[in-house]
Formats: C-alpha cells, structure tokens, sequence
C-alpha cells in the first residue's frame, strides 16, 4: 500500500469542510489529487487526515462577474479548457492551461488546488500574478480575499490559515480584444515550465500600448512581475526592436537555481520568453518558428 | 470518519461491492488487487508514466492519484472493458496491432485508454494533437512512432465506420 494510513472525511458542504479542518489536527486537503496524491505515494506527507473536497457542492463553476472571471476552486482544468467565456473573456488562460500536465491531469487537477500547491513554476499562479488576481479564501467565520501579490508568503506556502478553505479566483478582466500570450520553456510538453513568460497588452486605435502586464513564472519562489519591461513598453507602438530592448532588463531578475537550470540560465530565459510573449500578444509572432500549436 | 469504507463501482459494465476497503488504497490497486483486473498497469505510480490511466465517467484518470473510495458510485472503463466481444478487437486494438503500435505491451492499456477519449472528443486529428494527447504517456519500446500511426488509422478507422 502506497499511502501512508489516514482517516479518510468526505464532507457534502463547505460549512462541514471548515468544521473538520478547525477541529482535526495534521489534516490535508485532498482538491484534485494531482500533487497531494503523488506526495502521499512517496510519503513525502503523512498526514493523520484527508478531507476530500470532491463531494462538496457549489465549489465548481465558471462565472462573469462584476468586471471579473470568477472561477470556483474546485473547477477542473479541463473545464477551464473547454470553456468559451475563457477562451473570450481570458485568452491568456486559455493558452497557459493547455500547457498544464496532460489530459489526463487536468481531467482531475483543479485550479483551486494548482493555486494551493504554489509550485513556482506552475501556470495557473503565473496567470493570477499576469492578471492582479484575487484568491477568495473562506474560514468558519468569514470570508475574505487576498490579493494575489499577497498571497504567496514562502516558497509553496500560500497565506491562508490552518483553518481557511480557497474556494476561488477572481480574475479581473482586461478589455474585449486585447493582446495576451503564454509561452514557457520546458524539455518535455506537460512538464512544469523551466521559465515561463505571460504577456497582457492593451493598445489604443493607434497602435500604441496603453496597458501592460508581463509575468516570468519560475525565475524566483513565485512568479514576478517584470515591472520593467512594462514601463518600457507603455505608451510606445509594438515593435520587435521596442520588445528586444525593453525585455532585457529581465537579466537582472533574482533566479533560483536546482538541477534544472542554473541562474544565469534562467535570466536568460526570462529575456527571451518574454520578448516573444509580447511579441506574440501583439500579433507580431505569426511566422516565428517557435510559435507552434501552443 | 474511518479508515475503512464499503465501496461500490461500476466497471466495464459489471458492478463491484467490496467491504472494508482501506481508505488509502489507490484505484489503481483496488482494481488490480481487489477486483483482478490487471489490465491496467503500473508504471511510476507517482502520476507520470501514464501506464494506470482508466476512464471515469468517460473521462481519462491516472488510477495512481485517486483513492479508491473517491470512485465510489463512479462508472469506470478498463483496458478489459473496451474490445466489443471476446473475440473482437476494438478499431483502436487493431490499428495498434497492424501498425506496430507495441512492444512490450507495458505502456498499452494506458495508450489506449487516453486514445479512446481524446479520438472520442476528436475524430480526425493531425499528428502533433496526437503527438500531444499521448504526451503524458511514457513508452520505453516504440519510439511513437508506431503509436502515432496506429492512433492516425484507427481514427480512420473509426470514421468510416460511424
């Protein structure tokens, strides 16, 4: 038998959730399974409970609210994959999800759980951090919500207490037709990305960017914002030389090292990912060679 | 609360029951230990290999990452489960057959299982979407290549025959 022994709580409401998470010690709880079940395999968690959140009701939905796209915790990546709101309202979502695992994962991984877990490289966070997300977390008092750029507070470790339950993301739109792109660097598809970049582009009738938002994912414990690259880039008309320049500041990002990739590996990634998210928000990507199927 | 549970599934048409099931045992060992069905295959059992992959309620699931009292009243599909008739291969069984779509057979029921849906939501694919429908399932013999073809001309298959 792989996992560890645990005592195993399948609760039906989100009320009963929070009730055995604030009274039951070393408990885990179980979203998609996706990492959780991986690290219970390895017994890398021993956990003395598993509270399973897949039979509770009213955590799975797709929504347009209030200028935002909310997406309840418990909603499959797949869902979030073949969803038309998505794939208008958030395009850049739409990219980076088919980027996330496999089939076979996302059928189960959900997006409150990818959220949870906060693995620095992982899609999902990069796109919350691209779009000033805010995670909707809910405790047996109340329910409140973190901005996004409050949420990660260590390496995999979200700001949520012991006792609170996410049960969404909220993403702010950006207007209908604007420019986004999700490019990443992994060796194999599916894989966690080495480096990953995130491109939001708003541009007026004349062509000229007026909004900006450029992410590298797995460069550092969480995914950055290049703040840089886009005052660089506001108030100018794309261009490849305009991208060229601007994403070189992203050599000077802070980058984490392991088995993976070096540093100064990933710096450069940084450079290059970005350059071609943006050029691929803004249209200009068309022809390169890299920018295949995803 | 327990660490024992009666669990009830559906599996390739025949319903299951088995008592005082522990709550950690995963899908994938139920099915193969409990239930005797040793179609499916373990490769990694850490959600990478794709060797366990089954269908719940039509969907592709690696049966390593799911306890199996999560499938409890879920209906699941089998390596076993998919040839019409005892003596009757799936389209997807022969393409793979004809086109040298397997070696050591390990990586197989996986392959097939994930290619059951992904030609179910897409019956005509080109060769990178099948290239990347399989990417989470590791084959050490073929090289693809075979499985690539063989995923092409069942989908042929298959179409003529709707």
């Amino acid at each position: 038998m792989k996992p560890p022994p645990f005592q195993y709580h399948d609760p039906r409401t989100l009320a009963e959730a929070i009730a055995l998470l604030s009274r039951l010690d070393n408990a885990k709880l179980l979203a998609g399974g996706q990492s959780l079940m991986p690290m219970l395999n390895m017994r890398f968690v021993l956990p003395d409970h598993v509270i399973d959140l897949n039979r509770v009701a009213g955590l799975s939905y797709i929504k347009e609210t209030a200028g935002a796209l909310e997406i309840g915790a418990m909603t499959r990546q797949h869902e979030v994959e073949c969803s038309d709101l998505v794939r208008e309202r958030c395009p850049l979502l739409h990219q980076a999800i088919l980027q996330v695992g496999h089939r076979q994962t996302r059928n189960r991984g959900t997006v409150g759980g990818s959220l949870c877990h906060l693995d620095p490289a992982a899609e999902l966070v990069s796109v919350a951090a691209a779009h000033d997300a805010t995670i909707v977390v809910t405790g047996p008092q109340e329910r409140r919500e973190i901005k996004f750029a409050d949420f990660p507070v260590a390496y995999m470790t979200p700001a949520i207490e012991p006792n609170e339950i996410v049960t969404a993301l909220r993403l702010p739109l950006w207007t209908k037709g604007h420019g986004a792109a999700f490019v990443e660097f992994a060796r194999r598809h599916g894989d966690f990305a080495i480096v990953s970049a995130a491109a939001l582009l708003e541009r007026d009738s004349g062509g000229k960017i007026t909004r900006a938002s450029v992410t590298i994912g797995g460069i550092g414990a969480a995914p950055v914002r290049a703040t840089e690259v886009e005052q660089a880039v506001v108030g100018k008309p794309a261009s490849d030389q305009l991208f060229r320049a601007a994403c070189e500041s992203c050599r000077k990002l802070d980058a984490i090292e392991d088995i993976h990739a070096p540093a100064s590996y990933r710096q450069h990634l940084a450079a290059v990912l970005s350059r071609r998210a943006l050029e691929k928000a803004s249209g200009l990507a068309a022809d390169a060679p890299w920018n295949r199927m995803h | 609360m327990s660490s024992k549970r009666t669990i009830a599934v559906t599996v390739n048409g025949t319903r299951y029951e088995r008592n005082d099931v522990e709550v950690r045992l995963t899908l994938a060992d139920f099915l193969r230990h409990e239930l005797g069905l040793t179609g499916t295959h373990l490769g990694c059992e850490h959600g990478v290999c794709g060797a366990c992959t089954i269908l719940l309620d039509g969907r592709s699931v690696r049966s390593c990452l799911m306890l199996a009292v999560q499938a409890d009243g879920h209906e699941l599909l089998t390596i076993e489960g998919i040839a019409p008739s005892a003596d009757k291969l799936h389209p997807l069984q022969e393409a793979f057959r004809d086109n040298h779509g397997l070696q050591c057979g390990f990586c197989t029921p996986g392959m097939l299982t994930t290619l059951i849906e992904f030609l179910r939501d897409n019956p005509d694919p080109t060769e990178q979407e099948v290239r990347i429908a399989i990417s989470g399932n590791l084959c050490r013999c073929t090289g693809y290549h075979g499985i690539v073809a063989a995923a092409l001309d069942a989908a042929k298959r298959m179409r003529a025959t709707r």
